[in-house]
């Protein structure tokens, strides 16, 4: 049964074939089996999620009108504020903190049923890709154990992987939803900038942020999408619109006439031969099921990189300003003498990982007076240029594609002590966020050099999120046919407790 | 020998600079739903957004903007097409956010101005105040310090936060540099600050409340030499809470600089704390480094881009001004330059006029508001208002013009009024104050009725009964509602041979 | 690009309150350098002619109605405070003014 689909819980479910107590339970237990290995939780919320669950089988027994995921588990981000659960954001300046509030989304998933089974490990304030970041250990890789399971949201893709939850929550400044669904064979989706509330979403970079859903096929990704999305008018920059229909879209599994758009620049030199004979089968694929493949170009998307490594830290600058150990969080170095600043100075430099300190400094010094505008303004101008440049792809393809990282799963330690190759493993992934449209990574096979999973970005306009669905949902119906298994299947068995 | 202030103003050229903040009256914060009440219980109006929890995300209280953008058309400002907030960033425990969003190239109002009248030995003088921008931010918590010797910051040891205060939306005008007041300066930064508040108070967007912190004023001021056409270098003096201190705080702060100068001194470019009892400045507590606020467009809330539409709208809702209507008031009142000051500086022009549109005599009003019942304020150390309402004043007047009351008597009416023996009926009552008991104050007021309406008199006499309607609203009227309206039917259809 | 200096990233470690050690100080300095050359790189095409965008939409005008919304009790609102007294956080004393 864990190894379903979300939709195939949720069916079992409507059919009363399980309760959702059985099935919570299922999960708890495997979680209980491997997690010492993976470490994809934080923290598991078992009588919260049995209790949950529990509220859930008796609506459904009184014949109350349920959501579609109505009684389905998931793992949620540590990033997501969820009222007296443990939220830390993958920092030990937060530890122990339990908000007194839910994030909108933890509201959106509770009105649809969704059980919600505890928080997941990630890069210190989704500042990584890899969550060697985390204050709280790193996240195994379910494919190799000793590899990453990407970052930043590594523990909600490895949770997905190892069978621990059918669905989870990620959010997205730069790659975080979608590289760890690449490197683990799972489906991750960045919506339209403003299409989830970032209500209670603890901000790295407010204009780059977005959460969105993670799930192991393209269909139960839309499913959570449409559970979690929608106008909020707790967060000012959310879309006061109707969310684009993509439960419908990635069930329609036709892409004729449609035209895909493969970005020229975010391929080529510097990935890896195995990630780009997938992205080229796959593309394949596409063309067999009647979509039409042109080459776009997008030539200021070599800046973007450049130019997100000075917005997110800018705005993580501020953002991150609130942890002074006043109102929650740690205190270090009260012992009655110090003064509250020096105080917030030692709590700070206690409570923050060298990464996040990194990109504060960085950020502090591109907004700083005389760097300005040679650094935070010159980013923003660069955005406009990436914005140009999608308008101008998007006028010549219905969405755009490419391969999601430049590479499968490294080691963990390989990369950890050079940021800027870390930092490389955003490349394809970035320009999306800059721009504000939607983005998709789903799985297209192992990598014929090393056996790990490769994943395959497809990117829409804003508010076109139906369409990355629709191609999504079609491109993994083809390659589910051909490989005659999904490719989970294909992933070492893990031992068990 | 210390210099003095006409030693000062001898030799030397104020330049002045002020910048006001205002507290708006929203029911609910800037960027949240928590209400704003002055003197809750601590920490009782938070939330995870203006308590800046992790997570959290501001909201634009519409309320505030229309606020902002009545101040700017009230201070002739343009209204920005297009204008932005900004997070200025640096700590203090206060700010939960170790942010203030707030406004910086991008302000909602610029460019406006207001005119200000003071006293001069060549009579009243006018002086504009050009005003730079208007722009919108919100206050911070409030802090206690605990401990030490005196509780003030320094030799605390630990401080308490209360974020109640966090979040109220706040309101920055700030004055271009107003050059050429002289040995005015003083006077006129506080007829600036008296007629912004005036302004406020009659826009109905603040308490303006100087001493609970709604209103508060930070000075400017240089000194150069007179005829150097030189610009000195300035101080800023924070923490004058009241429209006398606004005064003293600009003329005690020329006086120290005048002295520093003459001394050889250089004036350091510092904010200073006024100290209330002495009239003097002292150096606010440097930071060890220099703040670089590191302003950026708040990346959580989208612009604000209000239409002609709207301001238009906005503008038709703009009350008289207050100086304008002072101007009529005056003119309408027959006021003497000196007693309409007296009412403007005990802020009784709103309460007189109260009791004037109720039927007082102008004259008389203002002589009971600003005498008698001043008198006892001051006893007891409250506001005038706070013991009698117009409409009681206005009755009492009224009773006097009947002849009903003597002066005499009606200051025991007053002074049984305010303690609290009741209305002023019941006062007369109680204490058997009436002069006049039998009708004749009422048939003086019924005649002048007939006399003004003889063609409706003449319809009663005929028997046409209801008719009389007419003529007893005239008299209720007369009365200042005075009189008990069946008694004047009574005495009317009798006086007319219908009863 | 020029190099960053110690004392420079010590000034940006003031402002952003965060105590560091020489040794943190001299590590991040070289760190710093290496980055910043690295995305000095906008710079080449970050023309005059080239407005800045600050946010991907291009919403305006989103407010609020001025309505009053339950506040957090005070519990909760002191629930996550590492110290408190008198329904109110305690912080070690502040020294230096506000703004």
């Amino acid at each position: 049964m864990i190894r379903n689909s979300a939709s195939a819980m949720a069916e079992a479910l409507a059919k009363k074939e399980i309760t959702s107590v059985e099935l919570t339970q299922l999960h708890l237990d495997r979680i209980d089996a491997v997690d010492s290995q993976v470490h994809a939780f934080l923290h598991v919320d078992r009588e919260g999620a049995l209790s949950q669950a529990a509220a859930v089988d008796a609506k459904r027994a009184a014949g109350e009108k349920l959501g579609p995921l109505a009684g389905v588990p998931l793992a949620l981000k540590d990033v997501m504020t969820q009222k007296g659960i443990p939220t830390t954001a993958g920092s030990k300046i937060l530890e122990g903190w339990r908000p007194p509030y839910d994030s909108t989304v933890v509201s959106n998933l509770k009105a649809n049923g969704i059980v919600i089974l505890g928080k997941t490990n990630m890069d210190e304030f989704a500042m990584g890709s890899s969550t060697e970041n985390s204050a709280y250990g790193t996240t195994h890789n379910p494919w190799d154990l000793d590899r990453i399971p990407g970052g930043s949201g590594g523990g909600s893709a490895a949770s997905l992987a190892a069978f621990e939850a059918p669905l989870a929550i990620g959010t997205d400044t730069g790659g975080s939803i979608r590289q760890p669904a690449a490197v683990t064979g799972t489906v991750g989706v960045k919506p339209t900038y403003g299409g989830v509330s970032r209500y209670g979403l603890i901000a790295f970079s407010s204009s780059l942020d977005q959460a969105g859903p993670c799930a192991r096929t393209v269909l139960d990704a839309a499913l959570l999408h449409e559970a979690i999305a929608g106008y909020d008018k707790k967060d000012s920059t959310s879309i006061n619109a109707p969310v684009p229909a993509v439960v419908a879209a990635a069930k329609k599994l036709d892409v004729k006439g449609l035209k895909i758009g493969v970005v020229k620049e975010l391929s080529g030199d510097g990935y890896q031969a195995g990630v780009r004979s997938r992205f080229d089968e796959a593309l394949q694929e596409l063309v067999a099921a009647g979509a039409e493949i042109v080459e776009v170009s997008c030539p200021n998307f070599e800046y973007a990189l450049a130019a997100y490594y000075l917005i997110a830290p800018s705005e993580a600058s501020s953002n991150l300003a609130r942890f002074d150990s006043m109102r929650y969080g740690i205190r270090v170095g009260d012992d009655g003498n110090a003064g509250a600043e020096e105080v917030m100075k030692i709590t700070r430099e206690v409570g923050f990982g060298k990464e996040v300190k990194r990109r504060i400094i960085l950020g502090t010094y591109a907004l700083s007076s005389g760097y300005y505008d040679a650094y935070y303004g010159s980013a923003q101008k660069v955005r406009t240029l990436i914005v140009q440049d999608f308008a101008k792809a998007f006028a010549q393809a219905d969405v755009l594609v490419s391969p999601t990282c430049p590479t499968t799963a490294f080691k963990i330690g390989e990369k950890s002590d050079d940021p800027l190759a870390m930092y490389l493993n955003d490349i394809a992934t970035i320009p999306v966020n800059m721009a504000g449209v939607g983005g998709m990574s789903l799985p297209v096979g192992l990598s014929p050099d090393d056996g790990l999973p490769v994943g395959f970005q497809i990117m829409s306009a804003a508010m076109k999120d139906d369409l990355m669905y629709q191609v999504g949902g079609t491109l993994e119906a083809a390659l589910l046919s051909k490989w005659g298994a999904p490719i989970l299947s294909q992933a070492p068995a893990l031992a068990t407790k | 020998m210390a210099l003095t202030f006409n030693d000062a103003i001898a030799k030397y050229e104020p330049t002045l600079g002020l910048e006001v903040h205002v507290e708006l009256n929203t029911l609910s914060k800037m960027f949240c739903g928590c209400a704003t009440e002055f003197g809750a219980e601590p920490n009782t109006q938070t939330c995870p957004v203006c308590l800046g929890l992790p997570g959290s995300l501001p909201a634009v209280n519409g309320k505030a903007i229309e606020s902002s953008i009545l101040i700017g058309l009230a201070l002739n400002c343009s209204i920005a097409p297009f204008s932005r907030f900004a997070r200025k960033n640096y700590f203090y425990p206060d700010m939960p956010k170790n942010f203030q969003t707030s406004q910086f190239d991008e302000p909602i109002c610029v460019n406006g101005y207001l005119d200000v009248e003071i006293e001069t030995d060549e009579g009243m003088k006018v002086f504009r105040v050009e005003i730079e921008r208007v722009h919108m931010e919100e206050d911070t918590g409030k802090s206690l310090h605990v401990g030490g010797a005196t509780g003030r910051i320094h030799g605390a040891e630990y401080s308490l936060l209360d974020y109640n205060r966090a979040g109220i939306p706040l309101v920055e005008i700030v004055t271009k540099i107003i050059p050429g007041t002289g040995k005015y300066a003083p006077q006129v930064a506080r007829a600036y600050v008296t007629e912004l508040r005036d302004i406020l108070r009659s826009l109905g967007v603040s308490d303006v409340k100087m001493e609970q912190g709604s209103l508060r004023c930070d000075a400017n001021v240089s000194l150069a030499e007179i005829g150097s056409g030189k610009l000195g270098t300035r101080s800023e003096t924070k923490n004058v809470n009241s429209l006398r201190s606004v005064e003293r705080a600009v003329s005690g702060e020329m006086v120290r600089q005048a002295n520093r100068l003459e001394k050889g001194e250089r004036i350091i470019q510092e904010t200073r704390h006024f100290l209330e009892e002495s009239g003097e400045t002292r150096p606010g507590r440097s930071k060890e480094q220099a703040e670089d606020y590191r302003y950026f467009p708040e990346p959580d809330l989208v612009p604000v881009t209000p239409d002609a539409d709207w301001i238009e709208t906005l503008r038709a809702t703009l009350p008289e001004k207050p100086s304008l209507r002072r101007k009529r008031l005056k003119a309408e009142w027959n006021v003497p330059d000196k007693e309409m000051t007296s009412m403007v500086n005990a802020e009784l022009l709103d309460t007189v006029e109260e009791t004037v549109l109720l039927g007082a005599d102008p004259t008389k009003a203002r002589s009971w508001w600003l005498g008698e019942i001043s008198r006892l304020a001051n006893e007891k150390e409250v506001a005038p208002i706070s013991l009698i309402t117009p409409a009681q004043v206005a009755e009492v007047i009224a009773l006097i013009a009947f002849g009903d009351l003597t002066d005499k008597l009606a200051r025991q009416v007053v002074e049984g009024v305010i303690s609290g023996e009741g209305t002023p009926a019941e006062v007369i009552e109680k204490r058997g104050l009436k002069v006049v008991s039998d009708d004749s104050a009422l048939m003086v007021a019924i005649e002048a009725a007939i006399a003004a309406q003889p063609d409706t008199a003449e319809r009663i006499r005929g028997g046409n009964i209801p008719a009389a309607g007419a003529l007893i609203g005239a008299v209720m009227k007369a009365t200042g509602g005075q009189a008990d309206a069946a008694k004047v039917r009574e005495l009317l259809l009798k006086h007319l041979g219908q009863s | 690009m020029t190099a960053i200096s110690r004392d420079e990233v010590a000034h940006l470690a003031m402002l952003a309150r965060i105590e560091m050690t020489d040794s943190e100080l001299d590590h991040l300095a070289s760190e710093m350098d290496v980055i910043l050359g690295a995305v000095a790189r906008v710079q080449e095409v970050a023309g005059q002619d080239v407005p800045p965008t600050s946010h991907p939409l291009a919403l305006s005008n989103v407010f609020r109605a001025d309505v009053v919304i339950p506040s957090l009790t005070p519990e909760e609102a002191l629930s996550g405070a590492p110290a408190k007294a008198d329904q109110r956080f305690k912080v070690p004393q502040i020294l230096g003014d506000a703004e």
